[in-house]
């Protein structure tokens, strides 16, 4: 059970490749790893909260009020997370303060409290939001340092900015004298990004499917479909 | 597998909805009002909490900030008063040719004067650029008494990441070319236009619409001289003292 919530958050089910939500702030500030990684903890620990906060109360809420209650919940752990992060990480709020409020709107929160946390116990429903928190982060901060090479030609700039002065030295200029690939940077050049990315997974679940068919059809002739996920 | 947990208790939330059924609309909605307010009132209490827990410090954060930005038009140790302190509206009939700044007046934008023992010795002009590339860039201009500029920096600009973003000091050190100049000792435009400040590849509009604001910044100055140099320095009673008389 947990392996599945695991693999589905990382991989099967990942929010960013696979169910395609909240897209709005993975293309909006993936221009550098920083911010990517700024944004991506806001929302893993807003979704790890509302997926605590629907288990807990899930046999409390009546059907019919259930989505208010839901984004009531998820706006106010934005909130919070909003003012935390100006108290501490104060600079990189400046930059991406637009997209933290975003947060709230962003649908792979909700999904997973309409379609897992409402279900399950608290425990699941952490690890749920826990996992897909993660699969989303590493989404973004993978795409974030895709466009920042190509487009600054460094990595990791500007890390001071979220964990304080001594990580000033992380910065790595991966092309020396690199002249900026504009394209990178602006907001087509994400699209084409995740794009890769998602085909990058596509071509990789492809090619297990097939492996897994091949042997399936050694060991048990004319079955159609075989899981061999928890072998 | 995982299809099975997404749906595993739809059973039970079905006999949940037929045993609302049996209550009268009324008492639902008293209900599902009840409940909604409950949350509300939770939710809201959270938020109060994180907002007192981290109030103090979000005000330490603005107000360094804002001391930061302003400290960094000048050269350090040029002002030993705190910016903050003696900042100054833009008084209606007080000056004249406001426009040159094209400041909006709805933004309340302040002026700051830098003293040192009592002198004055920065005055800090803000001022749009309402013809950038994309809308208005704004900006802060530090003068010195004598009309020479001290440093500018783009508050906020949303210009062509990569082209047109370089009048940002974290892009590019562009933007101190014009430290050390004044109305006289440079020709105030880009050098496409026959100026003698640099324009970017691939984007003139952004620098030219910096450079004419800057001087007009500077017309605005010198038009003004007289109003912003009868200025004293704002000595506040400090606020050491007021928390002892407290104490006592």
């Amino acid at each position: 059970m947990i392996k599945q919530i695991f693999v589905d958050g990382l991989w099967v089910k990942n929010p960013a490749l696979v169910q395609l939500l909240g897209l709005c702030p993975l293309l909006a500030v993936t221009g550098s790893v920083v911010n990517a990684l700024g944004l991506g903890l806001a929302t893993l620990v807003v979704i790890v909260g509302s997926n605590i906060a629907v288990s807990l109360i899930r046999s409390y809420v009546p059907d019919t009020i259930r989505l208010p209650a839901f984004v009531m919940i998820i706006a106010s752990l934005v909130t919070c997370a909003e003012l935390l992060m100006q108290a501490y990480a104060f600079e990189l709020y400046q930059i991406i303060s637009l997209f933290v409020s975003l947060i709230v709107t962003n649908c792979a929160i909700l999904g997973r409290a309409e379609g897992f946390a409402r279900k399950n116990t608290v425990w699941l429903s952490a690890l749920d939001g826990l996992f897909m928190g993660i699969g989303f982060l590493f989404v973004l901060v993978f795409l974030g340092a895709m466009r920042e090479v190509l487009g600054h030609g460094t990595l990791f700039d500007g890390m001071e900015l979220l964990l304080g002065p001594a990580a000033a030295d992380l910065k790595i200029v991966v092309f020396e004298d690199y002249t900026s690939f504009i394209f990178a940077i602006l907001p087509p050049g994400a699209f084409i990004g995740l794009g890769l990315i998602i085909a990058f997974k596509n071509l990789v679940d492809n090619q297990i499917e097939e492996r897994k068919k091949r042997f399936a059809t050694k060991v048990v002739a004319g079955a159609k479909r075989v899981r061999v996920t928890n072998a | 597998m995982s299809d099975d947990l997404d749906n595993k208790i739809d059973t039970q939330n079905t006999d949940e909805t037929t045993e609302k059924q049996d209550l009268t609309v009324k008492q639902s909605i008293f209900r599902n009002a009840v409940g909604l307010a409950l949350f509300a009132f939770f939710t809201a209490g959270l938020i109060g909490i994180t907002q007192i827990a981290t109030k103090q410090r979000i005000e330490q954060n603005v107000k360094a900030f804002q001391q930061q930005s302003l400290l960094a038009l000048m050269q350090e140790g040029l002002i030993d008063n705190d910016l903050l302190e003696d900042q100054h509206d833009f008084t209606q009939g007080k000056f004249i040719n406001l426009e040159l700044l094209n400041i909006d007046p709805k933004s309340k934008a302040k002026y700051f004067l830098g003293f040192k023992n009592g002198q004055i010795k920065s005055i800090i002009l803000p001022v749009t650029a309402p013809d950038g590339y994309t809308g208005n860039i704004d900006m802060l201009c530090a003068i010195s008494p004598n009309g020479d500029v001290l440093g500018v920096r783009v508050i906020e600009h949303k210009e062509t990441p990569g082209l047109g973003d370089k009048i940002d000091i974290k892009k590019d050190d562009w933007i101190t070319d014009f430290n050390g100049k004044n109305l006289d000792n440079i020709r105030w435009n880009v050098t496409n236009d026959g100026g003698d400040f640099d324009a970017f590849t691939g984007a003139t509009i952004t620098p030219r619409a910096v450079v004419k604001s800057i001087k007009r910044a500077l017309d605005f100055y010198e038009l003004n001289k007289s109003v912003f140099l009868s200025h004293t320095q704002i000595i506040k009673p400090t606020a050491v003292l007021t928390s002892q008389l407290i104490q006592e």
